[in-house]
């Protein structure tokens, strides 16, 4: 028998990313947890990017499937400790990959190198020969490569 | 203390405001594509950096006031942002540079703030402005490089640039009384502590970019008292537009 806390995360935990619906927030780690606050569930919730405008958005998804779960709820949002790649689970690494958006490589702590270069796989091919065209892509949270050995352009979830 | 707080948080969220709008004025309009990305991108990382700062500010107060107010029906004189983060756009050059010694500072500041502040509130949105903030000086210390050591043009721009913009980089170490108060309570970094790590990042980028910094008799300061230049009038007139025709008006 699952309890009714179990019975809210299930509901929470399948809601789409917004962005990337191949994942769910829970792959993303953005949900971090719901707690039952004398009946009201309460979803704690992260923002990837402080400006990342999905926020909102994922905020409102969250709410509105737990309330079609039948749950009376609230959103937290959560700053801190602040959310990193390092929470994305294994299954939505492999989620992003076969999307075919790099996963992100590496820890996240790497910040004090000014000019530090990553190597990226290609999610298509696999080769490692890549080259970043832009710091910033598609979403906040994504930079643009290139496989120079396929040729096809792809997305990269950047560290941090 | 509360109103000392209140004011330190408004300078720094004043900074973030107005360099990101100043920089979403680019969107559509950037050199290339992926630029133009990447502007917005960080535009959207310092506006979201400046919502929690006057959401916490609003908290402090306790006067009802929410970020929205404080962003939007506040006068010229009552904002409290750096001189540098105003200057106007000017050609990439210039918005880049401004961006780098900007993000030269903040990087510093917020890791500090992250590992240090007294207030678990400050040490929560520090520890998610910094790691934004090395991206910001990542991708802008790129570009100054790039830039400076590239073309003939490039080159005589980025000279324009640093001639233009130098003499208000002073102003990132000048604490206000407010500023000062949370230095010494432990709630924010003294701001003159970061020099030394500010010159070693600007001299480290500004030699590989074969610039040079120029003297600074006459360093341009004010922003913190409410002194600005004329074009963040004009930025305000634009970004509070529809707060001042339809006030209260959502959507």
């Amino acid at each position: 028998m699952t309890t009714r806390r179990e019975r809210a995360w299930a509901a929470a935990a399948a809601v789409p990313d917004p962005e990337i619906p191949v994942v769910t927030v829970a792959d993303l780690g953005i949900l971090r947890g719901v707690r039952d606050e004398d009946g009201v569930i309460v979803a704690e919730v992260s923002p990837t990017y402080m400006g990342c405008p999905a926020t909102k958005l994922i905020e409102d998804a969250i709410a509105e499937a737990l309330h079609e779960a039948g749950f009376e709820c609230r959103i937290e949002r959560v700053l801190s400790p602040p959310w990193t790649t390092d929470w994305i689970s294994e299954e939505g690494r492999r989620k992003l990959a076969a999307f075919g958006i790099a996963p992100p490589v590496g820890g996240a702590n790497s910040k004090r190198a000014l000019f530090g270069e990553t190597v990226v796989a290609c999610p298509r091919c696999g080769s490692t020969e890549t080259e970043r065209i832009s710091e910033f892509g598609s979403t906040p949270c994504k930079a643009q490569y290139r496989c120079k050995s396929c040729a096809e352009p792809f997305d990269y979830f950047k560290c941090i | 203390m509360t109103d000392q707080l209140f004011d330190a948080l408004i300078e720094l969220a004043d900074d973030n405001l107005v360099l990101g709008h100043r920089l979403s004025e680019w969107c559509g309009h950037a050199p290339m594509l992926e630029e133009d990305l990447a502007l917005a991108n960080l535009a959207l990382d310092l506006v979201g950096t400046a919502r929690a700062l006057y959401s916490l500010a609003a908290e402090v107060e306790g006067k009802g006031r929410t970020e929205d107010d404080l962003a939007y029906l506040r006068v010229e004189r009552e904002y409290r942002n750096l001189l540098l983060v105003e200057r106007p756009n000017g050609d990439f050059g210039h918005t880049i540079l401004r961006q780098f010694y900007f993000a030269a500072f903040m990087e510093p500041f917020w890791s500090a703030a992250a590992a240090g502040s007294s207030d678990a509130r400050i040490r929560a949105i520090a520890a998610k402005a910094a790691k934004e903030m090395a991206y910001h000086l990542r991708h802008s210390g790129e570009w100054v490089v790039r830039l400076g050591d590239g073309t003939d043009e490039s080159h005589r721009r980025m000279v324009a640039a640093v001639d233009a913009l130098h003499h208000y980089t002073d102003e990132l170490f000048v604490a206000s009384p407010a500023a000062e108060a949370m230095a010494g309570a432990g709630v924010l970094p003294r701001r003159e502590a970061m020099r030394a790590e500010w010159d070693r990042l600007v001299g480290q980028v500004l030699a590989e970019a074969g610039l040079t910094a120029p003297d600074v008799p006459w360093p341009q300061i004010g922003g913190r008292e409410g002194l600005h230049g004329e074009e963040l009038g004009h930025m305000l007139a634009e970004m509070q537009y529809l707060q001042r025709a339809y006030p209260g008006a959502t959507w």
